[in-house]
């Protein structure tokens, strides 16, 4: 276990932001052979759950060129969902696209339709910022707020207009597993804690403002093995409550926290400058 | 509590929330404050335009009664005369030159200040340096020309008598005094713009086997030679546009000449002296006040835009 | 990053490399070091030239003027006639007001400005394009230029006020504008998107999100770029001069009376230029305190910057 946890943490160390992607790489057809050993909760009937997402036909292009294409899929409710694939496959661009924050970029475009509970995402008159309450978003790179430890968590409540902030900011602390080791400096900067401590900080904000879905996006990336390992532990705890969708590259992270895996698979067209994800 | 109707949510799966995804409020405060912040914005392009018109329309005024011709190329420059004469070259002329003299002595002591903040300096001596050159650029250019005046004038006159004919007048020493004035904001920018520029630039050079000095030279700062440039048409910019010192030092009388010691008007201080005065509107007097304005502003908008693009382009090329 | 850059980063690479290798090749080390220790020396002359020139403006200006500074200077009023007891207190009051007016009418435009520019202006839109670019060009036009549109626009014309404090306020506080916004979005642009994300995605509204994360963190970038800005409209004496602050005054100014206000750089542009010495020592003295009061407010703008540049 010790073993696996470092290995998860030395290849976990790839960026995956759309655009800033190396040379092309090909022959993942191997990426299929994992991908039929996936589910390794097992047993359970795979599609039993309610579900949270339904994803027909997904494209997501910036600036016409597309990055992800044709992805159908479901994510469940109460389970851990993990996106797999090699970098500059369009794990975090679609990702992204589950609580909007893709509309950020002003030339992204989403065809196809994300069904979230039967209604559709896109729709004309749905409000991204209605969306984002519901859905909330750890980001690859710890993101605390320049505040304290409190008011970080203190944030979301407030600015929703939520009762019970300061009981919220403990429940949320205590659930993320920060609370004992923060309760007697919750006044200083959140700057001052460690990288593992920021990113467990960051899912106890997501958690302040109850979402139904919590989106990851390689969460443990930027973290050293022992913090990676405590996010782990702490995501599978939060499975109870929350429904988790989690972007990684690290195939024995998918295989230790998820309920079910999608893989993405990089494709090239036939003149290989255009480069796409899409499921397999 | 609950806008999002998922209170259901932490009392565990089966259970399904009613879900609205649209917006609980139209929410108008928000649409009100981006259409304000707008207005503040928009309230620079109503700036531009409010220069414009108001140099233009007293300049067609102008040009009405002044052929075009006349104005830009004639030879002698006498508003307020009778008979009056509206050759503007005199105090063109007159800008060009206490311009120029700044120039001469602020390029190479702004740059070479710039190439020993970036290249020479430990990070120690930088961190002291550079924050005073900062604020020594705040100081007020009515205080610059007082020194200029007061100091600077008979000093020179001492010491180079061929610097200044008429005292205490004299181009050049204005020159000098704008030079003070533009060192800072040369060796300010040229600084900048040579350390964008990529260590790994510099350590392939070293590794040759070169020396600072050809790194700083030969590397660093042709690498980086659209932002000195940036500085120098700024810092031109900024000498055309001065008002105080020349008004102070330069003196006015309209002369044709580039001879640092003689006493010239520039542009500017024709706008200081003119203004002041009791002059009533619609007057040809008062146009030509506009007139020259105009011409000014067209000249230092060029300068402006150029620099503006340089500027850009190191920051495309390095950021 | 796009290919032109590419090759012309390429470019200048391979030029400078060649050159250096044929130079490294061609010349004798020891000429080499006599001719960077003259180079080096030459450098330290300059800036020292540039710092001493500069400091020396400062000095002399308290040389000369110190025999006039006292309490007199900053309680008695201007006079023409008897230099001994002539003083700056009008014109005081006078710069006191015309700053106040330019706070109240820069901070709220300037920064408003420079959030909607940062925040909301979508660059692919040519309008925002363009007030980007007028910005940036209004940041360098000279300021006569504005006291002729003072003259033109406020005093007389449209806005027709008549030579007041007020239009003297409005026309300075249209002059540094554009510094205020470029400073102000400098500073904004600085704070890292991922606080934005992070803000949005707990279902904060945009100007949540700017409100309460991105202008808290902006804050120091946006003091230093005001208060620079306000230093330099407290020196400003061309665009005053167009607009009624050269009259000489002897009461104390206020907003809108309409029989003239004075300024501090005014003044003491009005006193050099007399040729009884005793006048020049007053404007010596009047310049001290000038720069005392600028020279602290942008010692603390920079400091504040520097303090806070390495935060992110």
């Amino acid at each position: 276990m010790e073993d696996s946890i470092r290995q998860a943490g030395d290849q976990m160390t790839e960026e995956d932001i759309p655009g800033t992607e190396e040379g092309p790489r090909r022959g993942l057809s191997q990426g299929i052979e994992v991908g039929a050993a996936a589910d390794p909760i097992g047993g359970i009937d795979p599609w039993s759950g309610e579900k949270v997402f339904e994803l027909e036909d997904v494209t997501v292009s910036y600036g016409g060129v597309p990055a992800v294409k044709g992805v159908s899929m479901g994510i469940q409710r109460n389970e851990i969902t993990a996106l797999i694939g090699p970098s500059g496959c369009g794990k975090s661009t679609l990702l992204r696209c589950l609580n909007r924050m893709n509309d950020l970029i002003p030339s992204a475009s989403v065809d196809g339709s994300i069904l979230y509970h039967g209604q559709d995402l896109y729709g004309p008159r749905v409000d991204p910022v209605q969306v984002r309450k519901m859905i909330g978003m750890v980001f690859q790179k710890p993101n605390p707020f320049p505040k304290s430890i409190y008011d970080n968590i203190a944030f979301g409540p407030r600015v929703l207009g939520l009762d019970d902030v300061e009981e919220r900011v403990e429940t949320a602390l205590r659930g993320a597993a920060l609370w004992d080791e923060v309760k007697d400096r919750l006044d200083d900067n959140a700057y001052g804690m460690s990288g593992g401590q920021q990113q467990r900080l960051c899912i106890a904000r997501t958690m302040a403002v109850d979402p139904e879905v919590i989106l990851m996006d390689e969460p443990c990336s930027a973290l050293d093995p022992i913090s990676t390992g405590k996010i782990e532990d702490l995501m599978l705890e939060l499975k109870e409550q929350f429904s988790i969708v989690i972007v990684t590259h690290n195939m024995q992270q998918a295989a230790r926290v998820s309920d079910k895996t999608a893989f993405l698979i990089v494709r090239l067209d036939a003149t290989e400058n255009n480069r796409w994800g899409e499921l397999v | 509590m609950d806008s999002t109707g998922l209170t259901g949510d932490l009392e565990g799966a089966g259970r399904k929330p009613a879900i609205s995804l649209e917006a609980p409020s139209p929410r108008y405060g928000e649409k009100a404050i981006k259409g304000l912040l707008a207005v503040c914005a928009l309230l620079s392009v109503v700036t531009t335009t409010a220069i414009v018109v108001s140099l233009l329309i007293p300049t067609l005024d102008f040009l009405a009664r002044v052929p075009i011709g006349d104005f830009l190329f004639g030879t002698s420059w006498a508003p307020t005369f009778t008979p009056a004469s509206f050759g503007v070259l005199p105090i063109l002329v007159g800008t060009l030159s206490t311009s120029l003299w700044g120039m001469l002595v602020a390029v190479p002591i702004g740059l070479a200040s710039a190439i020993f903040l970036s290249e020479y300096a430990s990070p120690r001596v930088r961190k002291v340096i550079k924050p005073i050159l900062e604020v020594l650029a705040g100081i007020p250019t009515v205080a610059i020309g007082i020194f200029g005046l007061v100091f600077l004038s008979p000093l020179i006159e001492k010491v180079l008598p061929f610097m200044v004919n008429v005292p205490p007048f004299s181009a050049g020493v204005a020159g000098i005094a704008i030079g003070l004035m533009i060192v800072p904001i040369i060796a300010s920018i040229s600084d900048d713009s040579m350390r964008s520029v990529p260590s790994g630039l510099r350590e392939a050079a070293y590794g040759l086997g070169s020396t600072k000095m050809k790194v700083a030279t030969r590397v660093v700062f042709p690498a980086a030679i659209s932002g000195i440039i940036a500085s120098l048409v700024l810092a031109g910019s900024r000498a055309v546009g001065e008002t105080m010192i020349v008004l102070l030092v330069a003196g006015a009388s309209p002369n044709l000449t580039f001879d640092p010691g003689s006493s010239v008007q520039t542009m500017t201080a024709f706008i200081g002296t003119t203004a002041t005065g009791d002059i009533s509107t619609g007057t040809i007097t008062y146009d030509t006040i506009f007139a020259v304005g105009a011409l000014l502003f067209v000249i230092t908008l060029v300068l402006n835009m150029f620099a503006i693009r340089m500027v850009r382009k190191y920051r495309e090329v390095y950021e | 990053m796009a290919d032109p850059t590419e090759t012309e980063r390429v470019r200048l690479a391979t030029a400078g490399a060649r050159a250096v290798t044929l130079e490294s090749l061609s010349s004798q080390p020891r000429g080499d070091l006599f001719k960077g220790a003259l180079f080096y020396a030459l450098l330290i002359l300059a800036l020292a030239v540039a710092l001493a020139g500069l400091a020396a403006i400062i000095i002399q200006a308290a040389v000369k003027g110190a025999p006039a500074i006292g309490p007199d200077l900053f309680t008695n009023g201007p006079s023409t006639l008897n230099p001994s007891e002539a003083g700056f207190r009008p014109a005081l009051i006078g710069t006191l007001y015309l700053i106040l007016g330019v706070i109240v009418l820069v901070v709220p435009l300037g920064i408003g400005a420079a959030i909607y520019l940062e925040e909301y202006g979508d660059r692919s839109r040519w309008w925002n394009r363009l007030i980007e670019l007028n910005v940036q060009n209004l940041a360098g036009v000279p300021s006569i230029i504005y006291g002729i549109l003072g003259l033109a626009f406020i005093v007389r014309g449209p806005l027709d006020l008549g030579f007041i404090l007020v239009a003297g306020s409005l026309t300075l506080a249209l002059l540094v504008l554009p510094t205020v916004i470029l400073a102000a979005r400098e500073a904004i642009r600085a704070v890292p998107p991922s606080i934005r994300e992070g803000s949005l995605a707990l279902g904060a509204t945009q100007w949540q999100t700017i409100r309460r994360q991105v202008l808290p963190a902006a804050v120091p970038g946006v003091i230093t770029g005001v208060i620079l800005a306000i230093s330099r409209a407290i020196g400003e004496t061309a665009p005053l001069l167009l607009v009624g602050a050269a009259t000489f005054v002897t009461f104390n100014p206020t907003f809108l009376g309409d029989n003239g206000y004075s300024a501090l750089p005014v003044l003491i542009f009005n006193y050099a230029q007399r040729p009884q010495d005793e006048f020049r020592v007053l404007a010596a003295a009047g310049v001290i305190v000038m720069l005392v009061v600028l020279l602290a407010m942008n010692s603390f703008a920079v400091w504040l910057r520097n303090r806070y540049e390495q935060q992110w």
